[in-house]
C-alpha cells in the first residue's frame, strides 16, 4: 500500500516535469508576447493622454508627460461638455438597446425551440439568413426607410435597427433547446398557468445564463458600431462616443489641438467597457457560440 | 397555446421584417431605378424610371468601385488568416496545462475586444503617425527614417494590424472554449498511442475544434467585408486613403455625398449578395467534408 501511494505520484511527477521544462517555456513566451501586442496601444494610449500639447509631439510616445488633468479639463469642458454626452448617448444605445435585443431574442429563440407551429422553419431560417447579412449594407437603405416616417436623424434611428439581432436570435434558440426541459412547460400548464406566466416564471429564469451572453454581444455591438449612428445621426448632441471622438480627429487635421482631446477622449472612453467585460467574463457562456453550429 | 409562439416570436419577426427584410428589398428595388431627366419645363424634370440593371452594369465598370474592392481583398488576405492563425494558435497554447501566466495572457488579448474599431484606429493611428509614433522614433534614432505605416502599400499592413489586434481575443476564447470541451480521455487515447504534444494538438485538437474555426472564419468574412470605421479614421491622419478606399465608403459618398442613391443601391446589393455567397461557399465545402467523412 505504501509502495503504490509513493511510487504512484512519483511517476506521475516526472512524466509531467519532463514536458514542463520543454514544453511550457516556448508556449508561455509566445502567449506573454501576444499579451504585450494587445497591451502596447492602451498603455501608450493612457501615457499620451498625460502629455500636453507640446509634450505630445517632442517627447519620446512612452515617456509620461505632465498635462493629464489639463487634458481631462478640457475634455470634458469641450464644446459645453459635449464628451459627457456622447459618453451617456453610449450608454443609452447600447444599454437600452442591449435589454430590449436580448429580451426580443430570448422570447423568440424560445418559440423556435419550444413550440411546434406553422411558419417555425421559415421564420428561423430566414432570420438565419439575416446572420449572413452584413448589418452595415442595411444602413443606407435603413436610413432612406426611416427617413419616409421623419425618424432618421434622432435617437430611436439608432435604437430601433440595433434591437434585431439574428444572432442573439440563434443563440438563444441553441440556449433553449439545450436548457428547458420539456416536462416543466408540461406541468406548468396542466398547473394551469398561463403561457407568459409559464415563460415569465419558469423560462426567463432557466434562460437567464443565455441572456447575459446575448447581451454582452449586443451591448458590446452596439457600443462599437460606427457606421450606423454615423449615417443616421444629423445632431451632434446624440452622437455616441465612436462617431463623436470620429468628429474630434477628422476636425484636428486642421486643427492639431484637437489631437490631444481625441487621445485623452479615446483613453477616457475604452475604461468602462473594459472594466465590465472583464468582470462580466466569468459569466460568458461562450461555449454557446462555439458549440451553436454541431446542434 | 395556439397563439403563444406566434406572441412570443412576434416582436422579433416584426423587427426583422421592418429592419432587415424591408431594407433589403428596397436596396434591390432602388438599383434598379435611376433618375432622368425629362424634357419639359426650362431645365427638365428629374423623374425616377425602371433601367433593370443598368446600375449593375454602370458599377461593376466603375474603375474605382473595382479598385477598392481590390483593395480590400489584400486587406482580407492580410487580416483574415491572420487573425484567424493567431487565434488558433493561442487558444491551442491557452491549452497546454504547463503553461504559466494563462490567466493575465488571455485576459490581455482578449481586451481588445472592449475596444471598438474606431478608437482602435485612433490608437493605432498615432502610433503610426510620424510625429508621435514610438516605432518611428526608434527608427529615427537609428537613422532609418519613420516606417512608412500610413502612405503606400504600408496602409494594407497597418489597416490589417488593427484588425487583427480587435479579432484575435474574440475568436481565441471562442476557440479555446470549444477546445475545454474535448474530452480528456481522447488525449490519453492519443498519448498512449504514441503522439506528442505537437501531435495531439495537430491531429486531435484543430480537427475537433474545426465548427468553431468555421464559425469565426465566416464571421472574420462578413468583418472583412464591412471595413469602414477604420479607414475612415485614418483618413485624416494621410492623404492616401481616398473617398473611395473601401467599398463602403464608396457606397456612403454615392448615397449622401454625390446623391446617387441607385448606385449606392446596387453596390450595396453586390457586396451583401458577395458576403452571403462567400459565407455559404464556406459552410458548404466544409459541410461537404463532414458529410464525406461520415459516409
Amino acid at each position: 500500500m505504501t509502495a503504490t501511494s509513493v511510487r504512484v505520484p512519483l511517476s506521475a511527477e516526472r512524466r509531467a516535469a519532463k514536458p514542463r521544462a520543454w514544453g511550457a517555456i516556448l508556449p508561455t513566451v509566445i502567449l506573454v508576447i501576444g499579451a504585450i501586442y494587445c497591451l502596447i496601444p492602451v498603455i501608450w494610449v493612457f501615457i499620451a493622454s498625460t502629455k500636453s500639447r507640446g509634450e505630445l509631439f517632442t517627447t519620446f510616445s512612452f515617456a509620461p508627460g505632465t498635462g493629464l488633468f489639463s487634458n481631462l479639463a478640457d475634455l470634458f469642458s469641450y464644446g459645453g461638455g459635449q464628451f459627457g454626452m456622447w459618453a451617456a448617448n453610449s450608454v443609452l444605445y447600447a444599454g437600452v438597446g442591449g435589454v430590449i435585443s436580448t429580451l426580443v431574442s430570448a422570447a423568440a429563440g424560445y418559440a423556435l425551440a419550444k413550440f411546434d407551429f406553422r411558419g417555425r422553419d421559415l421564420i428561423f431560417y430566414s432570420i438565419l439568413a439575416g446572420v449572413l447579412i452584413p448589418g452595415i449594407t442595411l444602413a443606407v437603405p435603413q436610413y432612406l426607410l426611416l427617413s419616409q416616417f421623419g425618424l432618421a436623424g434622432g435617437p430611436l434611428s439608432v435604437l430601433l435597427p440595433s434591437i434585431i439581432s439574428p444572432f442573439g436570435i440563434y443563440l438563444s434558440r441553441v440556449f433553449a433547446a439545450s436548457a428547458i426541459p420539456q416536462e416543466i412547460l408540461e406541468a406548468g400548464r396542466i398547473d394551469g398557468a398561463s403561457e407568459w406566466r409559464i415563460f415569465r416564471l419558469i423560462v426567463l429564469p432557466i434562460m437567464l445564463p443565455g441572456m447575459v451572453t446575448v447581451f454582452l454581444l449586443q451591448f458590446v455591438g452596439i457600443w462599437n458600431n460606427f457606421l450606423l449612428p454615423f449615417v443616421m445621426l444629423s445632431n451632434q448632441g446624440d452622437y455616441p462616443l465612436t462617431v463623436g471622438l470620429y468628429t474630434l480627429l477628422a476636425k484636428g487635421s486642421g486643427a492639431p489641438a484637437l489631437y490631444s482631446l481625441a487621445i485623452i477622449g479615446a483613453a477616457v472612453s475604452i475604461i468602462p467597457l473594459i472594466c465590465l467585460v472583464l468582470f462580466l467574463q466569468r459569466f460568458w457562456r461562450l461555449d454557446l457560440i462555439s458549440g451553436g453550429l454541431k446542434g | 397555446m395556439r397563439l403563444a409562439p406566434y406572441l412570443f416570436a412576434g416582436p422579433a419577426v416584426v423587427l426583422y421584417v421592418v429592419f432587415m427584410l424591408i431594407p433589403v428589398l428596397y436596396a434591390i428595388w432602388l438599383s434598379l431605378r435611376a433618375y432622368r431627366l425629362q424634357a419639359g419645363g426650362t431645365f427638365g424634370r428629374r423623374v425616377e424610371v425602371f433601367v433593370g440593371l443598368e446600375n449593375y452594369i454602370g458599377v461593376l465598370s466603375d474603375p474605382e468601385l473595382l479598385a477598392s474592392f481590390g483593395r480590400l481583398a489584400i486587406y482580407g488576405l492580410i487580416a483574415v488568416p491572420l487573425t484567424l492563425g493567431l487565434a488558433l494558435l493561442f487558444a491551442l497554447l491557452l491549452d497546454v496545462p504547463a503553461v504559466r501566466a494563462k490567466r493575465f495572457s488571455r485576459t490581455a488579448i482578449f481586451i481588445p475586444y472592449a475596444v471598438p474599431g474606431v478608437v482602435a484606429a485612433l490608437m493605432w493611428g498615432f502610433m503610426y503617425l510620424p510625429s508621435t509614433s514610438p516605432f518611428s522614433y526608434l527608427t529615427e534614432q537609428a537613422g532609418w527614417g519613420p516606417i512608412p505605416f500610413l502612405t503606400g502599400s504600408g496602409l494594407f499592413g497597418s489597416l490589417a494590424n488593427i484588425a487583427i489586434w480587435g479579432g484575435v481575443g474574440f475568436n481565441m476564447i471562442i476557440i479555446y472554449t470549444s477546445l475545454r470541451g474535448i474530452p480528456d480521455e481522447l488525449y490519453e487515447a492519443a498519448r498512449l498511442d504514441g503522439a506528442n504534444e505537437l501531435q495531439i494538438a495537430l491531429r486531435v485538437k484543430v480537427p475537433l475544434v474545426g465548427p468553431a474555426i468555421l464559425l469565426t472564419t465566416v464571421f472574420a468574412l462578413i468583418g472583412t467585408l464591412q471595413l469602414y470605421g477604420e479607414p475612415m479614421t485614418l483618413k485624416p491622419m494621410t492623404n492616401d486613403i481616398s473617398q473611395t478606399w473601401a467599398p463602403l465608403m464608396t457606397i456612403y459618398r454615392d448615397a449622401f455625398l454625390t446623391d446617387n442613391l441607385p448606385a449606392a443601391a446596387a453596390s450595396s446589393t453586390i457586396l451583401a449578395l458577395g458576403t452571403v455567397a462567400l459565407s455559404l461557399l464556406i459552410l458548404g465545402i466544409v459541410n461537404r467534408k463532414r458529410f464525406g467523412a461520415r459516409s
